[in-house]
C-alpha cells in the first residue's frame, strides 16, 4: 500500500513538471500551429540559469535561506527563458509565419540544436558533462508510511501556483482574451485591432517562463542537469499536450499528469528500461484512436 | 546534340554506362594502388552511405512531402539486421544487405500504414518516436550487445557501395518519372486534388515511405560493415537530424541537391571532426538561415539537368 502511495507521489511530482513544459507547447501550438521543438531546450537553459543564479547567491544572506534561494533561481530562470523565448520567436519564427509548416518545423529543430550545442560551447571545458544540482530542502514528511520529500512538495506548490496564474491570465485579462482571439482566427483578430505580433510574443513569453521554471524544479527533482536534458522531457511534454488535446490548457495539465503516472507505473512494474519508449507508443495510439486528445472536442477554448 | 539523342537514345544510355564504368574503374584502381589510402577510403564510404541516406529521405520528404524525422531508425534496423545475419548466422554479406532492405521495408510498412494518416507535424513526432523506440529496444536486447553494440568484420567494399548507389539512383529516377512517381508528386502538391483525380494518397505515401525505409536499410547494412562497430547511440536523433539537413539544405524535392549536400557536408564534417560542437553549431545556424531566406533549399526542386538547360536556347521562346 505505502509502496503504491509512494509511486503515486512520485508520479504526481513528475507529472507536474511535464505539465509545466506541456503548457508552453500547447500555447504556442494553439496560437501559431508550430511544434516549438526548441521549447525543451528553453527548459534546459532555464535549468542552467537557475543553477548559476543559486551559485551566485551562495554566501550572500539571500543564499542562506533555501526558500529565498529557490525564489531567486526561479525568478532568474523565468526571466532568462522569457527573453530567450521571445527572441527565438522574433528572430527565427516570425518571418516564417506564412511559409510552409515544414520550413517552420525545420527551423525549430535548428534552434533546438543551436541551443544545445551553444550551451556546450559556452560551458567550455565541462561541455556536455552533467552538473550536480544543489539540494535545497532535506526535510521529509511522513504520509501514511510513504515519504513526501520536501522537494516534491516544492515542485507541486510551484507548478500549482504557476498554473493558476496562467489560467487567470488567459481567462480573465485583456491579453488573455487577445490570445484566445488570435488562436481562434488570426486575421479576424487583426481586423478587430489586436496586435497579432505582440500577442504571439506574449504567448511565447508565458510559455517560455513556465518552461524555465520547470527546468529549475526538474533540476531539484533529478539533482542533475546537462545540455541534452531538454530533448526527452520536451518530447514527452509535447506528447502530454497531444494526449490532453493540443491547444487546451487544462488538457496539457491532465496530459502531463497522465504521462507522469504512466511512466512511474511502467518503472514500478519493472520495465524501467523501456520507460522512455512508452510515451511514444502512447502518442501513436492516441493519434490513431483519438487524434484530438482528451479535451480536444469538448473544451473548444484554445489559448 | 539534342536531336542526336532523340533519334538514337542508346547513345545517351551508352554514354552514361561508359561514364559509370570509367568512374568505377578509376576509383577501384586508386584504391588498389593505395593512392587513396585507408583514411580516404573511409571518407569515400561515409560519403556514399550519406548519399544513400539523403536519397532515402528525399523519396519520403522530397517526393512524397511527408515529414519524417526518424530516418536513423531505419538506418539502425538495416545495420543491426545485416550485422545479425553476418555475425550470428554466418551468412554472406550480400544476403545480409538483402535482409537489411527487406526488414527495413517491412518496418517502413509497419510504421507507415498507421502513422501516415496523420497530418504533417504529428507524423514528424511519430517517426521520431519510432526511431527512439528502435534505439531503446536495441539498447535492451542482449542478443545484439545492448549498449556496447556489436563488433563487425569490415566487409563493405567500393564495389558494394558503387553497385548500391547505381541501383538506388536507377530505382529512384525510374520511380520519379513513372506514373506512380507523378502520383506521388501530385499528393505532395495537393493531397485533396490528387485524391479527386483518383489517386490514393495513403497508398502513394506508404509506398514512398517503404521505399525510403528500404534505401535507409541498405545504407545501414553498408554502414555497419564499414566502421567495425555499431552501437545504439549512433542511431539517435542526431543522426536523423544530419540526414534531414542533407535534404533540406540541398533542396526539398531535388535529388541532385540532396546528393550534393550529402557529399559536401560529409567532407566538411570530416574536417571538423575534432570540433563536434562547432560542427553542430554551424549545421544548425546554416539550417536556420537557409529556412529563413531560402526555405526551398539551395537548389529548390531543380535538378542538375535543369541547370544545364539555362545555357541552351529555349525551344518555345515567345510562346507563353
Amino acid at each position: 500500500m505505502d509502496m503504491w502511495l509512494q509511486q503515486l507521489l512520485n508520479a504526481i511530482s513528475l507529472g507536474a513538471i511535464y505539465a509545466l513544459i506541456a503548457l508552453g507547447y500547447t500555447m504556442v501550438y494553439g496560437i501559431i500551429k508550430l511544434i516549438n521543438f526548441a521549447h525543451g531546450d528553453v527548459f534546459m537553459v532555464g535549468a542552467f540559469l537557475g543553477y548559476y543564479a543559486m551559485l551566485l547567491v551562495d554566501g550572500t544572506p539571500l543564499g542562506a535561506n533555501p526558500l529565498m534561494k529557490l525564489l531567486v533561481a526561479l525568478l532568474v530562470a523565468m526571466i532568462g527563458s522569457t527573453l530567450l523565448g521571445v527572441t527565438i520567436e522574433r528572430v527565427a519564427y516570425r518571418r516564417l509565419r506564412n511559409s510552409p509548416r515544414l520550413a517552420a518545423l525545420t527551423t525549430a529543430i535548428g534552434v533546438s540544436f543551436l541551443l544545445e550545442y551553444g550551451t556546450i560551447y559556452l560551458r567550455g571545458s565541462q561541455g556536455a558533462q552533467p552538473e550536480a544540482y544543489p539540494t535545497l530542502f532535506t526535510a521529509h514528511l511522513d504520509l501514511f508510511g510513504a515519504t513526501l520529500k520536501m522537494d516534491a512538495l516544492v515542485i507541486l506548490v510551484t507548478s500549482f501556483v504557476l498554473m493558476v496564474v496562467l489560467q487567470f491570465i488567459v481567462q480573465n485579462t485583456q491579453t488573455g482574451r487577445a490570445m484566445r482571439a488570435v488562436s481562434f482566427d488570426m486575421d479576424a483578430a487583426r481586423l478587430m485591432g489586436i496586435s497579432v505580433d505582440r500577442t504571439i510574443s506574449i504567448t511565447f513569453a508565458l510559455g517560455s517562463a513556465l518552461g524555465g521554471a520547470a527546468g529549475v524544479v526538474y533540476g531539484l527533482y533529478y539533482t542533475s542537469i546537462d545540455p541534452f536534458m531538454g530533448l526527452l522531457p520536451g518530447l514527452k511534454a509535447f506528447i502530454a499536450a497531444v494526449v490532453g488535446g493540443i491547444g487546451s490548457i487544462p488538457g496539457a495539465m491532465v496530459g502531463g499528469f497522465l504521462i507522469g503516472l504512466l511512466e512511474t507505473g511502467v518503472s514500478a512494474l519493472g520495465f524501467s528500461l523501456f520507460r522512455d519508449a512508452v510515451a511514444f507508443i502512447v502518442l501513436i495510439l492516441i493519434l490513431l484512436v483519438r487524434p484530438e486528445g482528451i479535451f480536444g472536442e469538448h473544451v473548444r477554448e484554445k489559448v | 546534340m539534342e536531336r542526336l539523342f532523340e533519334t538514337r537514345p542508346w547513345i545517351r544510355v551508352g554514354g552514361v554506362l561508359l561514364a559509370l564504368l570509367v568512374g568505377y574503374g578509376v576509383v577501384e584502381l586508386a584504391l588498389r594502388s593505395g593512392w587513396i589510402g585507408r583514411y580516404g577510403e573511409n571518407v569515400l564510404m561515409a560519403i556514399g552511405i550519406n548519399v544513400l541516406l539523403a536519397v532515402s529521405l528525399h523519396v519520403i520528404l522530397g517526393l512524397a512531402g511527408q515529414f519524417s524525422i526518424g530516418q536513423a531508425g531505419f538506418l539502425a534496423v538495416g545495420a543491426y539486421t545485416s550485422a545479425v545475419v553476418t555475425t550470428r548466422l554466418d551468412m554472406p554479406f550480400e544476403l545480409a544487405l538483402l535482409a537489411a532492405v527487406v526488414v527495413s521495408v517491412l518496418m517502413g510498412l509497419l510504421v507507415g500504414l498507421p502513422t501516415l494518416r496523420l497530418r504533417g507535424d504529428y507524423l514528424a513526432i511519430a517517426t521520431l518516436g519510432f526511431a527512439e523506440i528502435v534505439r531503446i529496444s536495441l539498447l535492451n536486447i542482449d542478443y545484439v550487445g545492448g549498449a556496447a553494440g556489436m563488433q563487425l568484420p569490415h566487409l563493405t567494399t567500393w564495389t558494394h557501395l558503387f553497385l548500391s548507389l547505381v541501383l538506388v539512383f536507377t530505382l529512384v529516377l525510374t520511380f520519379t518519372h513513372s506514373a506512380y512517381g507523378r502520383a506521388t508528386l501530385a499528393v505532395r502538391e495537393d493531397e485533396i486534388a490528387a485524391e479527386a483525380v483518383g489517386i490514393s494518397p495513403t497508398f502513394v505515401k506508404v509506398f514512398a515511405f517503404a521505399l525510403g525505409a528500404g534505401i535507409a536499410g541498405l545504407a545501414g547494412g553498408l554502414y555497419a560493415h564499414t566502421f567495425y562497430v555499431i552501437q545504439p547511440v549512433d542511431f539517435g536523433f542526431l543522426k536523423s537530424f544530419e540526414i534531414l539537413v542533407f535534404v533540406v539544405l540541398g533542396g526539398i524535392g531535388s535529388l541532385s541537391g540532396a546528393t550534393l549536400a550529402a557529399v559536401l557536408l560529409t567532407i566538411l564534417s570530416t574536417y571538423l571532426q575534432q570540433f563536434p560542437e562547432i560542427r553542430m553549431i554551424l549545421y544548425s545556424v546554416a539550417l536556420i538561415l537557409i529556412m529563413l531566406f531560402r526555405p526551398q533549399g539551395l537548389l529548390g526542386d531543380r535538378e542538375f539537368g535543369d541547370l544545364l538547360s539555362v545555357f541552351r536556347p529555349k525551344k518555345e521562346a515567345g510562346v507563353r
